[in-house]
């Protein structure tokens, strides 16, 4: 997973609660079996219509999307977040994300950030005015930065740790051989197998 | 200080704790689809590593799958590639696998807990947010991400951070014509698709006791769209009924050692939960959706909401859009919305008690003109036991396509899908824009409001058919 510190870019306004991970990727995308070339599928049912936001050229090449509330509901597909990297999206802003994509997200080493609503506007407002106008996600700082606007955030410090070292977790977990093994010793007979029927 | 039920399984499965870091828990069921794997099991190639319990691992194929002609090559080449991927990863990794064509296929929500491998005081995890049905056993169940899975092939186990607790108490009886599923949208209407938000959310009460494990499934399987990690119900003498003598249900001494345990698990009456909910269960009527998630809905009675009278701003913006792509219009009576499409099956309702009670509904009746019906049964097994019933006749007769197990239409990704405009009454889970095929609209009901509609055409409840000689249930 590649390591995040700090990112500056454009920003690109969602104004839409309740986006769902069908909306971010719909389910026909959902055959492909490598984690690459989600991007054309990215919003694609909106992207139809030129007036959305991604399709206007003042907001080509965001990299920080500013969403609505309840960001990546619904289905728990990864794809989701593969979509979004895929297009070129390193960091998500919104006031409240649905747990699993947020857990996905930050497994992929691409970033949530969580912001109250009022500050979501502020930063909509901005961009809206001046789509050249850059924004600034400082892990290191805990901190989103923009004209006119700061803004503390909160990542527990674990999920930060692992973003800021790029660190993956299969091999962190695996130094935990010792813990499972003992833990698989002591566990009792009663419980499920998938083969022995 | 008490625990809640949840808390009590998540300390049985705690494999390591330390400050400031999370939780490692031990999962001790693994479930697979052809959809959320193959990038997991690409991990562990590219790694060199070996899935460490092939023994807590099951796969079936069941989002691609088609629901007729199963005994031909399938049609759609990149639904073919994903099946084939996940036949050649089970095969070289060792991961049991049942794929189309065997008596064990089915939907994985509904093969869990047919086999007796969903147990109470257990883990289950799958690449799946519809993973909640599971907890119906009072087990902790809940959906990951592909990443999640690729942990869990590797280590058996994951890093997590402790969940919130919510108790939603369901006081009183159900009204004899409101199911389960009413149930659950209602309580999506009220506490909202975020309402769930970082809770496990523990139902409980008279209403809930009195459920079949079936029914406890279908409002576990939602718990997901009120946007929680997972729901729960305490197991009891209808989960252990429900358990015993199946294939992987623990056996002789075992079984006795289980059940002792399983007994425990219930939240202490000192616990506290982080949220509480209260809902009057006899106050509740037949529940539909009419905007584009499921916590937009409201009892067959009403009509379409104005988005205007919505307080919160965002609410009502979403309404106002949910209407546009619903083709809908404030203040039109639910009932009078014509349907396209009916289909009964997936997840949350494609059990054999569900088809009985579409079918109870529909004996004696036609599906109106016009109308398109799907009965797709969550499992083989499930099927087979239609079969056994007469069921499929019932649904034939009515004219009714009866189909092979599956996903089918709850997602569209095998060719069962809506066209665009056209409208379905479902009893799956999500009605959000395009689910069901590409501009397709969703209406979120019950069995018994879908075989309704199917006869009716247009929105309804079993209390609507004119010819109101109720007919003999059937299966029953
Ligand atoms: S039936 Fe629908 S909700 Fe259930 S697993 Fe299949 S696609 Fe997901």
């Amino acid at each position: 997973m590649e390591a995040f510190t700090t990112h500056t870019g454009r920003a690109v306004p969602l104004r839409r609660s309740n986006v769902d991970t069908d909306q971010i990727i719909p389910a026909h995308w959902l055959k492909k079996v490598t984690r690459d070339g989600f991007e054309d599928g990215l919003f694609e049912a909106w992207r139809k219509d030129p007036e959305f936001v991604l399709n206007k050229a003042e907001h080509k090449g965001g990299t920080v999307l500013v969403a609505g509330p309840d960001f990546g509901t619904g289905s728990s597909r990864e794809h989701a977040v593969w979509a979004l990297q895929n297009y070129g999206f390193k960091a998500v802003i919104s006031a409240r994300f649905a747990d699993i994509f947020r857990g996905n997200s930050l497994k992929n080493g691409l970033l949530t950030v969580v912001l109250p609503q009022e500050t979501v506007d502020r930063l909509w407002k901005l961009v809206e005015a001046d789509p050249a106008a850059e924004v600034t996600v400082d892990l290191v700082e805990r901190q989103v930065r923009a004209e006119g606007i700061t803004a503390d955030f909160e990542l527990d410090e674990n999920a930060r740790w692992r973003l800021l070292e790029g660190l993956d977790d299969i091999s962190l977990t695996l130094r935990e051989e010792e813990s499972i093994a003992s833990y698989e010793a002591r566990r009792p007979s009663y419980k499920p197998s998938t083969v022995a029927a | 200080m008490g625990r809640t039920l949840a808390e009590k399984v998540w300390d049985d499965h705690v494999v390591r704790r330390a400050e400031g870091e999370p939780d490692l828990l031990f999962i001790d069921l693994h479930l697979l689809h052809e959809v959320t794997s193959p990038q997991a099991f690409d991990g562990l190639r590219k790694a060199g590593r070996t899935v460490r319990r092939t023994d807590l691992t099951l796969a079936t194929e069941d989002h691609n799958t088609p629901t007729l002609d199963i005994d031909k090559p399938i049609a759609d080449p990149v639904s073919r590639a994903q099946l084939e991927t996940l036949r050649k990863n089970c095969a070289e990794f060792g991961v049991r696998l049942h794929p189309l064509g065997d008596v064990e296929q089915g939907v994985v929500h509904v093969v869990g807990p047919q086999l007796g491998l969903t147990q109470p005081g257990t883990t289950v995890v799958c690449g799946d947010s519809h993973t909640s049905t599971h907890g119906a056993f009072g087990a902790l169940a809940f959906g990951i991400g592909t990443s999640q899975v690729e942990h869990v092939l590797a280590t058996q186990t994951l890093p997590l951070a402790p969940f919130k607790t919510m108790a939603i108490t369901v006081e009183g009886e159900l009204p004899e014509s409101v199911t389960a599923k009413d149930l659950i949208l209602a309580i999506i209407a009220k506490i909202g698709t975020g309402g769930g938000q970082g809770y496990v959310i523990e139902y409980r009460g008279p209403a809930i006791e009195k459920l079949s494990m079936e029914a406890r499934m279908t409002v576990c399987n939602m718990s997901i769209e009120a946007g929680a990690r997972a729901g729960m119900i305490a197991p009891d003498e209808t989960t252990f009924a429900y358990l015993e003598g199946r294939p992987h249900a623990p056996q002789g001494a075992d079984w006795d050692a289980a059940v002792a345990y399983w007994r425990t698990l219930r939240g202490d009456d000192d616990a506290v939960f982080d949220r509480e909910v209260v809902i009057d269960a006899s106050a509740l009527a037949p529940f539909v959706t009419w905007g584009t998630n499921p916590g937009q809905g409201a009892p067959l009675s009403e009509s379409v909401p104005d988005p205007a009278s919505f307080e919160d701003a965002s609410e009502s913006y979403a309404a106002e859009k949910a209407l546009e792509y619903m083709g809908l219009t404030a203040g039109q009576p639910l009932r009078d919305i014509k349907v396209d499409t009916v289909f009964v099956g997936s997840c949350t309702n494609g059990r054999i008690e569900d088809l009985r009670s579409a079918a109870s509904v529909l004996s004696g009746r036609a599906v109106a003109d016009g109308v398109r019906m799907l009965v797709v049964p969550g499992s083989v097994r499930v099927a087979l036991q239609a079969v056994e019933e007469g069921l499929d006749k019932v649904f034939t007769a009515a004219g009714a396509e009866w189909r092979h197990a599956g996903c089918s239409m709850c997602l569209g990704m095998n060719p069962d899908q809506l066209a665009p405009g056209e409208r379905s009454a479902s009893t799956s889970n999500r009605n959000f824009e395009g689910r069901q095929g590409k501009g397709g609209r969703t209406h979120l009901v019950s069995p018994q409001v879908a075989a309704a509609t199917a006869v009716l055409g247009h929105l309804a409840s079993p209390a609507d058919l004119s010819d109101a000689a109720v007919s003999t249930p059937v299966g029953a």
